[in-house]
């Protein structure tokens, strides 16, 4: 077995602590010691935006990111997301406006639309596409996810 | 009095039934299964094109602390998989393409497995390598499967008419060689299975991406030399198919052997590079194609000679031509059609089924000639295809009937809708002003089956039935969710049956124990096959209920009707009783019932005689989309603006969901023509990763207008027909034509990439490019 290192973190809001090797990614952390399986691996380099987490409220590839640096910061998953009543107008927007299909990349566009929206509130079309880049979508063609994010954002105050 | 009023959600916009838990991360896929107990497999893979193996050495990997199982091909039944069984999980005695598995791993972690595959030694001896497939069938080239020494994987001879009495009538004739390249699936999850086998029962129990569990149990049994009925699948949510798990690939079996061999239950996940290297590639092919026509547009004939690329091993990439084939013969009136193919062994890669099926490459050809013979004949493109166009209640030379045929209004409301006839003159007038940007528009036209296809003795799918004593209902269905939302429009068609809301219905597609048969999700037919199969279980649930309510109710059966989640009068709407009030007064009675009906639905298409003539499917899908492009000259980037499409759908199901699946597969298409290339040199794969092998992504979308064509099919479900694959096909087409309307240049070879249009347009003036 290899050395671990003990961190401590926040996760979805709760305090948590982990042994980790020093050469795991926080993707694999996430999934494989703490059991949040709702981020996904979809490349492991960073490419496909399947594991987008939130850290310190940035949003990050987990898969590009190293368990230990997790320490003293506060993560953010779509599990976190999900548990949050006030990220419901979000979820539920990529629900009506068709956003979902084999899901696999919902998580991660959830997440990095919760960032988008957190930098402009009232994003643009424009600003949505862009916001999105990094995140692949096999199913959809992005124009219903595009319009979640829309939606999602009008009413926001 | 109280009237429950009627109401529909055929046509409406209606979410996925599934999305709220993949939203939330709460879906579990394959990946984010882990049973107790459970070993991490891994697979050793050869870096060789094609080679001889002299010897396979593992005892360092045995003997490594958490490895539970090495296993070679010596360990393993000589059984091959695919369509040929020319691809045994295990190879033994050489490789013949660059993934090829050598040697499989079982250990307690990932990391001791990757460290066991290490350990394993494996001397070869190389040998000669094909790469090119035009080289296959010369004297002397090297025999890749030595079954067949001339390296011919299969073939394919179609004809009706006579071509060369075809060719007489012509006025004009054009002829082209084409080339279609290399793309793959990029389903966002990886590939991976669960094996668990129990030695002492020995009972199996796979949890699998597959998208034909039936079939897949069949052939498990014959490759594992297991009885089927011990074999189990149960099929989490998928992370995308697009046909990539239509047939049993060597990683599945492996799983199965190193489970039985460990005695614990085996975790294969891929890697993303290894979902590029070792999962089936789009069929590349190489097509030479001569079509003519009379002066008035008519076409005269169409002689067809296609050169497919088999790859080491034999999958559904082969078979292709049915599809193709379909495209030539019947798309278009053609009197006369002469169709040959011929699927060639070489080291490259080898191709599985992907959406479209090939016809995203015979369509790629065909609508490209269809706008040069229209350029010979001074006619426009929507005039020569409206010229030779399908209509209802015709026979084609194939033996294929149309029923319901909405492609004329697809090709005139795609037209109209983008301007089409305007532009088109337009941009070819300013195709010789001064500047490097060009403006095109393209359009191109597709037949696709759309009421599934029978290309077994079977085409049928199984429904169970059941309602509780609250009025839910479960559907138990043999077809599997995808991803495409086929659960949604089953509990749509049964709720229109049964006068329910959606919530009032659950759907069970996962697991083979449970759910009845079913082909699998394959050829666009799960609306069409298993919406006619559920309406079925339904209509004989109906009945039931209906005959109760008259017993109760001193009316007769066909006075009442269903609605609401009530029994009402037929002829006003007053509600006779509540529907759970009923389903409990026929369970707690003298002669107590459940509800609980089933049905199986097989449609009524053919299967094809050998020579390939015969109505293949219940009913057919066409299309029509435009696209708008615009071409810098300087640097050849074409960039997609505007995509305008007309679906003949039959009937809009759920409409929210047809947009998903036809925008979806627009940017697919898109992807094909424009980005995508899985670049194949000396049998080695160049770029098995997102990034040099690039996917669209959301900034890169066009524009999309979408139309559904309501054709109202008699066999379809409420009148709909599938369209799952057909918005990928068109694309390639249109944006080929497009470039042709900009540049006046004609490009044959795929992809459009920046590079490969900046040297087609400089070649085009007689320019070099070094
Ligand atoms: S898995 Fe991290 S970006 Fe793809
Ligand atoms: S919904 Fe399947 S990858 Fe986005």
């Amino acid at each position: 077995m290899s050395l671990t290192v003990e961190i401590r973190f926040t996760l979805n809001g709760s305090p948590t602590r982990a042994a980790v090797p020093p050469g795991l990614t926080a993707l694999a952390m996430l999934r494989d010691i703490v059991g949040l399986t709702g981020t996904k691996y979809g490349c492991g380099e960073g490419e496909c935006g399947a594991c987008t987490i939130l850290v310190d409220g940035l949003s990050v590839n987990s898969c590009l990111m190293f368990a230990v640096e997790c320490d003293g910061r506060a993560i953010t998953t779509v599990e976190g997301l999900a548990a949050d009543p006030a990220n419901d107008r979000l979820r539920d927007a990529f629900v009506e406006e068709g956003g979902v299909q084999c899901g696999f990349c919902t998580p991660g566009m959830i997440v990095q639309s919760k960032y988008l929206l957190s930098q402009h509130p009232h994003p643009s079309h424009e600003q949505i596409r862009r916001g999105l880049e990094g995140n692949l979508c096999r199913c959809t063609g992005y124009k219903k996810i595009i319009e979640a994010v829309a939606k999602a954002a009008e009413g926001t105050p | 009095m109280t009237v429950v009023a009627k109401s529909s959600l055929i046509g409406k916009r209606i979410p996925k039934m599934d999305a709220p838990e993949k939203a939330a991360g709460k879906t579990r896929y394959v990946q984010d299964i882990n049973l107790p107990g459970q070993l991490i497999g891994k697979i050793l893979r050869t870096d060789r094109v094609h080679a001889r193996i002299v010897s396979i050495d593992t005892a360092a990997a045995k003997a490594l602390p958490g490895v539970y199982a090495v296993l070679t091909a010596a360990d393993i039944p000589k059984r091959g998989l695919g369509v040929n069984k020319d691809n045994p999980p295990l190879k033994g005695d050489k490789v013949r393409t660059i993934r090829d598995e050598i040697a499989a791993v079982a250990a307690e972690t990932e990391e001791i497995a990757l460290e066991a595959l290490k350990l394993i030694k494996v001397v070869y001896e190389d040998l000669p390598i094909l790469a090119d497939p035009r080289q296959s069938t010369q004297p002397g080239a090297p025999v890749i499967q030595d079954a067949k020494p001339d390296n011919i994987a299969m073939t394919f001879d179609y004809a009706h008419g006579d071509v060369a009495q075809g060719e007489k009538e012509s006025d004009v004739v054009v002829e082209s060689e084409f080339y279609l390249h290399y793309v793959t699936h990029c389903c966002m999850g990886v590939s991976g299975i669960i094996a668990d086998f129990e030695p002492t029962s020995g009972n199996l129990t796979l949890y699998s991406n597959t998208q034909v569990p039936f079939l897949h149990k069949r052939e498990f049994s014959e490759v594992l030399g297991m009885d089927p009925g011990r074999i189990r699948i149960i099929q989490p949510p998928i992370g995308g198919g697009f046909g990539s798990k239509l047939d049993i690939y060597p990683f599945e079996p492996i799983a199965v052997y190193l489970a039985k061999a460990a005695r614990r239950p085996v975790k294969l996940v891929f890697t993303r590079e290894e979902e590029f290297l070792a999962s089936p590639t789009r069929q590349p092919a190489l097509c030479r194609l001569r079509s003519g026509a009379k002066k008035d547009g008519t076409l005269t004939f169409r002689a067809v000679d296609i050169l497919l690329d088999n790859g080491g091993y034999t999958s559904w990439g082969a078979t292709i031509p049915f599809v193709m084939m379909q495209t030539f013969s019947s798309l278009y009136r053609v009197p006369h059609c002469l169709f040959h193919t011929k699927a060639v062994y070489s080291n490259n890669p080898y191709a599985g089924s992907f959406r479209g099926y090939g016809n995203l490459q015979a369509t790629f050809t065909v609508e490209q000639h269809m706008d040069m013979l229209a350029e010979k004949l001074g006619l426009d493109p929507l005039a020569i295809r409206m010229k030779n166009a399908q209509e209802s209640g015709e026979v084609t030379g194939q033996g294929m009937v149309f029923t319901s045929c909405g492609f004329k209004e697809c090709l005139t409301t795609a037209a109209s809708r983008s301007d089409f006839a305007r532009k088109f003159t337009d941009y070819a007038q300013q195709q010789s002003k001064p500047g490097n940007k060009k403006r095109g528009i393209g359009l191109a036209a597709m037949i696709h089956v759309g009421g599934g296809a029978k290309i077994y003795p079977s085409d049928g799918c199984g429904t169970i039935l059941k309602m509780d004593d609250f009025g839910h209902v479960t559907i138990m269905t043999g077809a599997s969710e995808i991803g495409q939302g086929s659960e949604t429009v089953l509990a749509q068609l049964v709720c229109e049956e049964l006068g329910l809301p959606l919530d009032a219905v659950s759907v069970v597609n996962n697991d083979t124990e449970v759910t009845p048969w079913d082909v699998g999700v394959h050829a666009s037919r799960t609306t069409f096959i298993a919406g006619n199969s559920a309406i079925g279980a339904a209509r004989k649930a109906k009945d039931k209920i209906l005959n109760a309510a008259a017993k109760v109710t001193n009316m007769t059966a066909d006075q009442l009707e269903m609605r609401g989640g009530f029994v009402v009068r037929a002829a006003d709407g007053e509600m006779v009783m509540p529907l759970p009030k009923l389903l409990r007064s026929l369970h707690f009675s003298d002669k107590a019932e459940l509800v609980m009906t089933t049905h199986y639905y097989e449609p009524s298409s053919v299967h094809q005689d050998k020579k390939f003539m015969g109505n293949v499917s219940a009913t057919y899908a066409w299309a029509a989309q435009i696209c708008e492009i615009e071409v810098d000259t300087d640097t050849g980037i074409v960039t997609l603006e505007k995509v305008t499409a007309a679906h003949d759908v039959g009937r809009v199901l759920n409409r929210m969901g047809l947009e998903g699946q036809i925008e979806g597969g627009i940017v697919m298409g898109q992807g094909y023509a424009l980005t995508e290339d899985l670049m194949v040199r000396q049998g080695k794969v160049l770029n098995p990763g997102f990034r040099d092998y690039k996917l669209v992504t959301a900034p890169e979308i066009p524009e999309m207008d979408i139309s559904f064509i309501e054709s109202m099919d008699g066999e379809g479900p409420q009148g709909a027909k599938g369209v799952g694959e057909a918005p990928a096909i068109c694309m390639a087409a249109a944006i080929a034509n497009a470039i042709h309307n900009a540049t006046g240049v004609r490009l044959t070879r795929l992809p459009f990439s920046p590079e490969n249009v900046y040297r087609a347009l400089v070649t085009a003036k007689g320019g070099v490019v070094e």
